[in-house]
């Protein structure tokens, strides 16, 4: 645990230190080099913002409106019959859509069902292995402004279902 | 995206309608829109020391050598990719970023490794079956340290705030897979 945080923290500092070093011994004129790609960090972030912006509203619509309770309120007999705890299902439908969403729902499950319940390890799982897609998706490809997305709507959503599935069984199998 | 995007701002608008709050609507208008630029904001500082680095490795030959390492496991999943694209180390960073929780140097080198996908593309406004694999794999990644669901664990008295560590490595590695497996089947149609 302590090794893997470990690991977790130097990781960055140790790839900077290792392209510096490695441009340094291959002469590369790392000042000029590094100001000229940084340049296009301010083109790619003012081309993201558009999107960013169409999909927060998005978002922020589905969820202050109510919309997402409803969804949620609809599945659930679905998902009970799947054995998903009905509790964990607003943070299932969150985390496709927003992952700061699905931080305040998590959030809000520890908090009325205690961490170490049954449920809030489930969502604590959940939360660490489930994907934020549409907002991904929106990032992404907008950089570099593809629109037909192809497959990758259906696959993403195959794998969070996945996530979400096996979230429920691995918690079931550890702690019961 | 177009249908998606859509159908997510009518329902939430009638939603509004139906339940009297057609107020959220001009709250989300003055606040998550700003977040929105906010967010990219904030990310420019750090796209730009990633981007400065990874010219710097491209120029020293670093990419080149570290794409070559990667190539047998980068030959599976993206096997449209020619040998010593830069697409693929930066996909591999971007895995590497991802895996350790660095967010937004995720993002940055994801966004540097999707523009080098794009290079590849013939049809730029398609999304190429290595686009769909990179952010499906990107979207599941595998988190090694979930911290800020640690911080909340342990903010809300977890007696055993890490118990969830190994249980969230098998969900994610779980979903990984089938998230390959989905792509590498519906690539095929």
């Amino acid at each position: 645990m302590e090794l893997l945080k470990m690991i977790s923290v130097m990781a960055i500092p140790l790839m900077m230190t290792i392209i510096l070093l490695h441009g340094y011994i291959k002469k590369v004129n790392l000042y000029d080099a590094f100001v000229e790609g940084a340049g296009e960090g301010f083109k790619t972030a003012v081309r993201i913002m558009p999107y960013l912006i169409a999909i927060f509203l998005a978002i922020g619509l589905l969820r202050k409106s109510g919309g997402m309770n409803l969804v949620v309120g609809l599945l659930a007999p679905i998902t009970k019959f799947l054995g998903i705890p009905s509790e964990v299902l607003p943070l299932a439908l969150m985390r496709p859509f927003s992952g700061s969403g699905a931080l305040g729902i998590l959030k809000d499950i520890i908090e009325s069902y205690g961490p170490d319940s049954f449920i809030g390890r489930v969502a604590s799982t959940m939360m660490g292995s489930a994907e934020t897609i549409f907002f991904t998706m929106a990032v992404y490809f907008g950089a570099i402004g593809v629109q037909k997305s192809k497959h990758t709507v259906p696959a993403a959503l195959i794998s969070h279902f996945a996530a979400v599935i096996a979230s429920v069984v691995i918690c079931s199998f550890m702690f019961r | 995206m177009n249908k998606i995007w859509f159908f997510m701002i009518i329902f939430g608008m009638i939603m509004a309608a139906i339940t009297g709050k057609v107020e959220v609507v001009n709250e989300v208008l003055l606040t998550d829109v700003q977040e929105a630029v906010v967010f990219a904001i904030s990310l420019t500082g750090i796209m730009a020391v990633w981007l400065g680095l990874m010219n710097i490795a491209n120029k020293s030959g670093l990419m080149d050598s570290f794409s070559k390492l990667m190539r047998p496991f980068t030959r599976l999943l993206f096997p449209s990719i020619p040998a010593n694209h830069p697409a693929i180390s930066a996909i591999v960073m971007n895995m590497v970023a991802n895996m350790l929780g660095a967010g937004n140097s995720a993002t940055a080198l994801g966004l540097k490794a999707i523009e080098e996908l794009q290079t590849l593309n013939t049809n730029k406004k398609t999304a190429t079956n290595a686009m769909c694999m990179f952010l499906v794999i990107n979207m599941s990644s595998i988190q090694i340290i979930p911290l800020t669901v640690l911080k909340i664990r342990a903010d809300a008295g977890s007696i055993m705030p890490s118990e969830i560590i190994i249980t969230s490595l098998i969900a994610s590695t779980v979903s990984t897979i089938v998230g390959i497996a989905a792509c590498k089947i519906l690539e095929g149609r």
